[in-house]
């Protein structure tokens, strides 16, 4: 049968979430005609993130209702290039959204900015260490844009957001109170921070015993009532505690669907289709030029829009995916290093220390909020000695408390077990008493982990499914001993009658059964260098 | 826990075992294989027909919880909370058939480091896994788990985590880690799934349930939370 095909359009968006919701708004503005495909329903606040239903653990964090099913789409999985590698069958490791808003919908809300050493990481640690500081198979290299060039959209991007913070350098000039680390900013956020919760608050005390400059992490949790520069109206957090997996019931938390979609979905020049799964990207004869997308429609018809921009913005692993299957660009090849698509796939190095008190602290992990907190740029860009500390790469410790419950898990003390009445008593000890910390190390690529597409598994559509090679790194391991040690170094400042820390050991795998971090990133890179054509 | 050598089946253990079961009362060994013998708090279960699980599959289920989540002085057990109830009802859902896993095959062998690689469904795991628990126990004590005496059950269980009971169609520690997951699903998940009656789980922890509006607590620091929980149906607990 023929493929449907649509009246031409100026652009095709493939993904309703962040990026797709900002070239939407920014293309309309310009005048273009516009079409969005998302793969997922269409969702707003009302009815789909509303009070009470929303706030049920089980179908948040177990069914995963506001997470994508892995059911049609997936990615394969395997350390080295010599493995096979195996499909990620249940959510774990990373958590891709689907539907409006995408992954923006069940985000947490934290805000940060690059800081500008980190934009040329490269060009920074060979000036400050030497080139042969790097290890051989370590590809990271800098990013075509600088910090005083992107500022000004991190600038509008943070009040379309509402985010809630305190600047630490304005115009060149510290200021209390901030992260007297960061790049410098031409205003301060739009809004100032959200209130503390224990383990914030606390975080202060043992960071400034330690000789850091805590700081409140940016939220994109609203902290006041706020209308955006788009008129998008947001409400001000009341730390319901179902901002991670979950929509906000609220209007305070940053999404598309709160801050820009209200806008766009107005427009004329608009168009919003859901359910349209794209297959892939038509190319003309020369196969140097898009020229749409064919896409699936809620029948299950194949349909072609024909456009003279395709954008592709859906969540990351599915934009290199696209890619691959369409045959557009050279695929990343390990052995040789030649190929962009696919290469430097990479990932964070997420660690957790959890801290454990007596019943008389009132920590109240059920009381959340997705991105406040506080944490420290100190062990993080220039101001780690990477040579002193023994890896490439900084990191972060943050207080953050997103909101917990019994469904998504309870932190136990070392030693508890995991069933009958110790368990029990353990549960019941810790659950109000007890707060976490994170270390969020950073990822270097490699010159061996990288995306491509896999020889056996397949999606529902027929498709080769993407395949991703990764595993932890000895410099990623080194980072996170490195700086879980200092973490728990801070802990212990603040007396708690048990601390656990999970550094991860030497030798240790990537495992994709627990959940760390949905910032799968890499893939589909840019840079300075300009590889000549073959 | 593989039963190979028959000197097993005289362990010392089992042996003392089996002369303590002499001084329980006959009442309590009739109809063994389907209810017996009786978990504390099994009676508020007793008005609930399982439709998924066939009366031996339910009878493992109704011990295991008990087991897992026994009652006890710290707080209710999931028998006593509907947990064989949530899990009977919660495997004739979407998800307990696979809905958002990924399905497809082939299906290799992996490190655990990649989860379970296997070609069954949540309630297929469950169901196989019970069956093949329940032949290892006939193997072993001539019994089906739910007839053995609670230490024994224990000991079944703590085989079955530490991956040293084979099965032999599944991986050895994914039925035990998937049985663990929906009987704590059910113990603290909203009432309306069919546990956690009353919210006496969220009352045991001082969970505060569904009211997720906490703007006038977050900076209070010396105070016990002092409201009660309330479920999804606005009840209070």
């Amino acid at each position: 049968m023929m493929a449907e095909v649509k009246p031409r359009v100026d652009a095709v968006i493939v993904g309703m979430g962040w990026t797709g919701a900002i070239l939407a708004k920014e293309l309309t503005d310009a005048g273009l005609r516009v079409v969005a495909l998302e793969r997922g329903a269409d969702r707003d606040t009302q009815p789909d993130f509303a009070y009470p239903k929303i706030v049920d653990e089980l179908e948040g964090s177990v069914h995963r209702r506001h997470l994508q099913s892995l059911a049609q789409e997936t990615v394969t999985i395997r350390h080295r290039v010599a493995d096979t590698a195996v499909p990620y069958r249940q959510v774990g490791s990373f958590k891709p959204g689907t539907g409006v808003g995408g992954a923006g919908v069940h985000w947490s809300g934290c805000h940060f900015r690059a800081l500008p050493e980190d934009l040329e990481l490269r060009s920074t640690l060979v000036q400050r260490y030497g080139a042969r500081f790097l290890p051989a198979e370590m590809t990271i290299q800098d990013f075509p844009l600088t910090y005083e060039e992107l500022e000004p959209h991190f600038d509008e991007f943070e009040y379309v957001c509402g985010t809630s913070g305190k600047a630490g350098v304005l115009q060149g000039v510290p200021q209390e109170g901030g992260n007297p680390f960061e790049g410098s900013r031409q205003r301060e956020y739009p809004l100032p921070p959200n209130p503390n919760y224990l383990g914030a608050e606390l975080f202060y005390t043992a960071a400034r015993e330690m000789g850091w400059h805590p700081y409140p992490i940016p939220a994109s949790n609203a902290s006041r009532p706020y209308v955006n520069p788009y008129g998008c109206q947001m409400g001000p957090c009341n730390f319901c505690g179902f901002c991670s997996d979950y929509g906000c019931l609220n209007y305070s938390k940053a999404s598309p669907n709160v801050c820009i979609l209200p806008v766009l979905r107005q427009r004329e020049g608009f168009e919003l289709r859901t359910r349209a799964q794209v297959l892939k990207i038509d190319l003309d004869s020369s196969g140097r030029r898009a020229t749409g997308v064919r896409y699936l429609d809620a029948n299950g018809g194949e349909v072609e829009q024909p456009a003279d921009i395709v954008l592709l913005c859906a969540f990351s692993l599915y934009n290199v995916h696209l890619l691959l299957v369409s045959g557009i660009g050279t695929a990343y090849d390990p052995e040789t290093g030649r190929g962009t698509v696919g290469r430097n796939y990479s990932y964070q190095n997420l660690n957790r220390v959890v801290l454990f008190f007596d019943k008389d602290v009132q920590a109240n992990p059920f009381i959340g909020i997705g991105g406040a907190g506080t944490t420290m740029d100190d062990l993080n860009g220039k101001q780690l000695d990477n040579a002193q500390a023994g890896f490439v790469g900084g990191g972060i410790i943050w207080a953050r408390q997103p909101g917990a419950g019994p469904v998504r898990g309870i932190n136990l003390p070392p030693g508890a077990p995991a069933w009958g009445t110790e368990w029990k008593r353990a549960v019941r000890d810790s659950f109000r008493h007890s707060f976490y910390y994170e270390v969020q190390g950073a990822c270097m690529s490699y010159r061996q982990h990288y995306l491509s597409l896999d020889p056996t598994y397949r999606d529902a559509f027929g498709r080769p499914l993407l395949r991703m090679t990764f595993d932890w790194h000895d410099n990623e391991i080194r980072a996170s001993q490195f700086l879980v040690g200092k973490a728990l170094e801070m802990c212990k400042l603040l007396k708690p009658k048990a601390l656990a820390g999970d550094a991860k050991k030497p030798g240790e795998h990537y495992n994709v059964t627990r959940y760390q971090s949905t910032h799968t990133c890499g893939g589909a890179i840019m840079a300075r260098i300009r590889r000549r054509r073959h | 826990m593989p039963n190979k050598r028959p000197a097993d089946r005289a362990s010392p253990p089992r042996r003392r075992f089996l002369a303590k079961l002499s001084l329980i009362p006959a009442t309590s060994l009739a109809g063994a294989g389907v209810l017996a013998p009786l978990p504390a708090g099994a009676g508020s279960s007793a008005s609930y027909a399982p439709s998924f699980f066939q009366p031996a599959e339910w009878a493992f289920l109704v011990a295991a919880c008990d087991r897992l989540i026994p009652s006890d002085e710290v707080g209710p057990g999931a028998v006593e909370l509907g947990v064989p109830e949530f899990i009977d009802r919660h495997m004739q859902t979407p998800y307990a058939s696979g809905a958002i896993w990924y399905m497809p095959g082939p299906f290799l062998d992996a490190p655990a480091e990649f989860g379970y690689q296997g070609r069954l469904a949540l309630r297929e795991i469950l169901r196989v896994g019970i069956a093949a628990i329940d032949a290892a126990c006939r193997r072993r004590f001539g019994k089906d788990f739910a007839s053995l005496a609670a230490a024994d059950q224990v000991a079944v269980l703590k085989a079955a985590e530490s991956g040293k009971l084979e099965l032999p169609e599944i991986p050895e520690k994914t039925f035990f880690s998937y049985l663990l997951g929906e009987v704590r699903n059910g113990y603290f998940a909203d009432p309306s799934y069919g546990g956690n009656r009353d919210m006496g789980s969220w009352k045991m922890i001082g969970y505060p349930g569904m009211r997720a509006d906490y703007i006038d607590w977050v900076g209070e620091r010396n105070k016990a939370y002092p409201l009660p929980p309330v479920d999804l149906s606005g009840r209070r607990g």
